[in-house]
């Protein structure tokens, strides 16, 4: 293949990012296509025509692919924009609680959402910062001119050895968001980024595992993490083998925690096992559920954590590479990861001879560039391989073809974590906690109107209104909680016994899901959260299939008439057609995000929460 | 009874398919055995010089073991595997498929199969409400993935846009794509290893463009045709056909075929040429030409203006 640019010039600070990542000579990597076209957001703000041309150039990418990538993702813009944006959420856990407020406030400031040369503002999804509501992500480009010397870019600098390593840029957070403080950060003031202790209500209580260090270690010290007994559990590891761990992994009956609850053990089992000479390990932080910010948390308060457990499930599957893929709009997190990698790598926890063992692990971090369908496994390694964000088919399942066709295990950050504490305490003491499939301890996102919201840690078990009691009781006037996230589904009060067990939700046609528990009272107009969750599933289809490219628009536009009193033939007849294209998207999709976009609509119509037939 | 394995010879395996028994090659898809017992299966991605994309997922089934539907185009049989086609449940999802496609998409070049199918299993597009207006040229590419205007529902939207006209062979009517993503495949790497053409941006509003939709004289473009040999639903299609068609003058009853060898090169592509009213509109070749798989170049498939231009009328 010859490729064909086009004839636009590239400009100095375009050449300058795409070099920073893509080193001296041309290289056909077509992985590098993200961090490249990143590297140009970050730098410019914007990828025009003849920065897209060399980076095509220089990773040997045709042009038309490059720029089906370049449109699939949210972070990245292919019209100029100006360098320095504001996505603030207005997704279901800030909307109602603030976030529309803010958009109204920064429409008045700046102008439409786009307008502006310098500095703008746009809508986001959720943000994953819904403990704080309203979140913001500001999206700052930098030329790399202006970065040097500034304290981000020297540490960004010094953090990244290899050639395709890439800075975190200027990103930063703000919640809560005042319309003041976003204006005066896009001018340029410092933000203090978010404290995921605060985020944290039980840190430092005793009986916690997974949060266990979270306001107890210093995220940005190794030794600090090693004096809180980090890095025991590699210890361990290293000195039963791989066999061993991967049988207490399964003994321990772990599931996973990214929503699917797939036994962990037979993934590892099956990767473990495979005579394929090369293998990989991805850990999915592309967290971007609505209502789920527990992997951020953990990312930001205990990063040395994740890094170690990730080398424990690399040896134990026989992995040399570890892709770490975090959310594009989680640049504390990043930051945090960047820097815990760096550090483990210095002392020898990461590299060539990982702890003296003569075993070979390391950790590439990757960012993702707002796509909520990358969460999906299979995206995720296309957008790992350069690719637009579309699930794969399976089979083949990633255990046999994963990334870059090779077996791969990937498991979610909370599921990775979890590994720690089987390696130290054994399997057999991780599944006596819970019951059936759903053992050991479980992260909880709650927000809404609850007294005390963040992330909680309980056990496998524990009841809804156990949880509740934990952050500040059962909400005074509740009227029904999202569980599980937009693809999961309305339970209410009278539902708060239900065991938060996978059988338990099962049983009450709920799920676990990623975890989320937002809660609403009886003052919530759940006409507005329902098309925001129905337009959520319409922005984020990847398009590729037909049951969930036009039927996420169908069922936004029947649920519009719905609300407003617009119905075509009746009330039954638009509900019928609301029902049949839930049973195609759930029949028919592809993947589990057409498989799921009906499923919180559903139930809110089921129990009457629109529609006004309850 | 022993099937000895002869190397090019597949292992048989065993599948039903609606309570009858069948005996297919290891390899084999679920619609090849369900076209080899004669069922008329809808399909409109797969096709059979290309690697399935299982995108528009009409052709599914079910089967013994998984939650949602299959899709039997692209799914390999299995030894012992129980599917089923003659299920309310199969027959729900293709309506649906077929109909949310009519209620967003021009069907009406997409060929007889494709009508007889809507008819067949009852869509009913229109219960969607009226279509919303076109959009403008280029409006539909440049839509930022990841917000979209609040619709009313008060109409449907729908990929209506003009056509694409930028070049003097052939045409780009987007309003009729269905991305099946088969003139991607055939454009890559399928066949032409061009990659003139990708799909663009996300979700509804996705569409097949080239770098930042530029006309395609300005993109890698070596206009072999072969994205409008694969082209099921009439979007792409040659100029000599789009101008008859908005003339009035298409007459696909009056075409006739004949089919010859290609004398531009010592390949010897199998080429047939459709003719209507002496001229010829379009060139094809089989899609199970040993040589061409269907697919050809430039000389082959446009090469024909130059045969009417220089041959003396009346003579071909
Ligand atoms: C639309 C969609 C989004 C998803 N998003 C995430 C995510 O953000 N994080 C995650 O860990 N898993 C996510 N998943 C689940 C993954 O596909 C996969 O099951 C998971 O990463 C496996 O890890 P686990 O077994 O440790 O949970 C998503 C799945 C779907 C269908
Ligand atoms: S279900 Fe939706 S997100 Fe999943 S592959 Fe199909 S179009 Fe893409
Ligand atoms: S004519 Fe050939 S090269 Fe041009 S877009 Fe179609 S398949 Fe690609
Ligand atoms: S232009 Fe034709 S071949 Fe290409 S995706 Fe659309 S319908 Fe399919
Ligand atoms: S950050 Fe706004 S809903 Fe999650
Ligand atoms: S024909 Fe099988 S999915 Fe399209």
């Amino acid at each position: 293949m010859d490729l064909v640019l086009l004839p636009d010039a590239s400009t100095d600070a375009e050449r300058a990012a795409v070099d920073g990542v893509v080193g001296a000579p041309a290289q056909p990597r077509r992985d590098l296509l993200l961090p490249a076209l990143h590297a140009v957001m970050d730098a410019v703000g914007w990828i025009s025509r003849g920065a897209l041309s060399y980076v095509c150039d220089r990773l040997h990418v045709p042009p038309a692919e490059a720029y089906g990538v370049a449109t699939f993702y949210a972070l990245f813009s292919v019209t100029p924009r100006a360098p320095r944006t504001a996505h603030v959420c207005d997704d279901v856990g800030c909307a109602a609680f603030g976030g529309e407020d803010l958009c109204a406030a920064m429409e008045e400031r700046l102008g439409p959402a786009g307008s502006g040369d310098e500095v703008t503002w746009t809508r986001s999804p959720c943000l994953g910062l819904c403990e704080r509501a309203p979140a913001v992500f500001l999206q700052l480009a930098t030329p790399p001119s202006e970065r040097e010397g500034s304290p981000d870019a020297t540490r960004a600098l010094e953090s990244s050895p290899h050639d395709d390593a890439h800075g975190p840029g200027g990103h930063a957070q703000i919640a809560p968001a005042t319309a003041d403080a976003v204006v005066r950060a896009l001018h340029g003031d410092d933000v203090p980024g978010p404290d995921p202790v605060v985020s944290t209500p039980q840190a430092g209580a005793p009986d916690l595992e997974l949060l266990s260090r979270v306001g107890v270690v210093d995220p940005g010290d190794l030794d600090s993490y090693r004096a809180a007994g980090g890095y025991a559990g590699l210890r361990r590891a290293l000195a039963v083998g791989p066999a061993r761990v991967v049988d207490e992994i399964t003994v321990a009956s772990l599931t996973g925690r990214g929503g699917a609850a797939f036994p962990t053990g037979t993934k590892w089992a099956a990767v473990a096992g495979s005579p394929e000479p090369e293998k990989y390990l991805v850990c999915n932080a592309d967290e971007s559920e609505p209502g789920t910010f527990k992997d951020r948390v953990l990312m930001e308060a205990d990063p040395f954590a994740l890094v170690e457990a990730m080398t424990v499930a690399g040896i134990a599957v026989g992995a040399r590479t570890g892709y770490l893929y975090v959310r594009g709009e989680y640049p504390a997190a990043e930051r945090a990861l960047v820097r815990a990698v760096d550090e483990a790598r210095r002392h020898g926890f990461l590299g060539d001879d990982v702890m003296g063992s003569g075993r070979t692990f390391d950790v590439e971090l990757r960012r993702g560039a707002g796509a909520y369908i990358c969460g999906e496994e299979t995206a995720l390694m296309n957008s790992l391989e350069g690719r637009r964000g579309e699930p794969r088919a399976k089979p083949p399942f990633p255990t046999v073809a994963g990334l870059f066709g090779k077996p791969t295990v990937i498991n979610n950050v909370e599921t990775l974590v979890n590994v720690l504490r089987i390696v130290a305490e054994g399997g057999p003491a991780f599944a006596s906690v819970g019951s059936g499939r759903s053992t050991g301890t479980k992260l909880f996102c709650l927000s809404g109107v609850v007294a005390r919201p963040g992330v909680y840690e309980v056990p496998m078990g524990t009841t809804l209104r156990e949880l509740l009691e934990l952050a500040g009781g059962v909400p005074p006037d509740l009227r029904a909680i999202l569980l599980g996230g937009a693809a999961g589904s309305f339970v209410t009060p009278d539902q708060l016994d239900v065991p938060l067990t996978l059988e338990g939700t099962r049983e009450i046609g709920a799920t676990l899901g990623s975890g989320v528990v937002l809660c609403f009272d009886s003052s919530t107009d759940f006409a507005a959260v329902l098309r925001r969750i129905a337009g959520f599933f319409r922005d984020e289809s990847c398009g590729q299939c037909v049951p969930c490219r036009v039927g996420t628009v169908r069922q936004e536009e029947a649920l519009a008439r719905i609300v407003r009193g617009r119905e075509i033939g009746g009330r039954t007849v638009e509900l019928q057609l609301l029902r049949d294209v839930d049973r195609v998207m759930t029949d028919a999709s592809i993947c589990g995000l057409g498989q799921t976009a009906a499923s919180a609509v559903r139930s809110a119509l089921a129990l009457g929460l629109v529609g006004g037939s309850s | 009874m022993t099937v000895v394995d002869l190397g090019t010879i597949r292992r048989l395996v065993s599948v039903t398919v609606d309570d009858v028994e069948h005996r297919v090659p290891e390899g084999a898809t679920i619609m090849d055995v369900l076209d080899d017992a004669g069922a008329d299966t809808p399909r409109l991605c797969q096709a059979p010089n290309l690697t399935p994309v299982n995108a528009c997922r009409v052709c599914v089934v079910e089967v013994e073991g998984s939650r949602p539907l299959v899709p039997s185009c692209a799914r390999k049989v299995e030894d012992g595997m129980v599917v089923r086609t003659d299920t309310e449940r199969v027959a729900h999802s293709r309506k649906m498929v077929l109909e949310l496609l009519a209620s967003a998409n021009d069907l009406s070049e997409a060929g007889d199969d494709v009508a007889r199918w809507q008819i067949e299993y009852g869509a009913d597009p229109e219960r969607y409400g009226p279509p919303g207006p076109p959009a403008a040229a280029g409006e539909r590419g440049n839509r930022h993935p990841g917000h979209h205007g609040l619709p009313d529902g008060e109409t449907r939207a729908t990929v209506a846009q003009p056509v694409t006209v930028d070049n003097d062979l052939y045409v780009r009517d987007y309003a009729r794509c269905i991305l099946c993503y088969k003139c991607v495949e055939a454009c890559g790497t399928d066949a032409q290893n061009t990659f003139a053409i990708a799909v663009a941006g996300r979700g509804f509003d996705a569409t097949i463009s080239t770098e930042f939709a530029v006309p395609l004289p300005d993109s890698a473009c070596v206009y072999c045709g072969n994205c409008i040999g694969v082209c099921p639903t009439g979007a792409l299609k040659s100029v000599a056909e789009h101008e008859r068609r908005e003339a009035g003058t298409w007459d696909p009853e009056g075409e006739t075929v004949t089919s010859t060898i290609c004398s531009f090169c010592g390949v010897g592509c199998t080429l047939e040429l459709h003719v209507q009213d002496n001229t010829i509109v379009n060139v094809t070749s089989p899609h199970d030409h040993a040589v061409t798989h269907g697919h050809l170049c430039i000389k082959g498939r446009f090469g024909f203006q130059h045969v009417q231009n220089v041959a003396p009328p009346g003579e071909h």
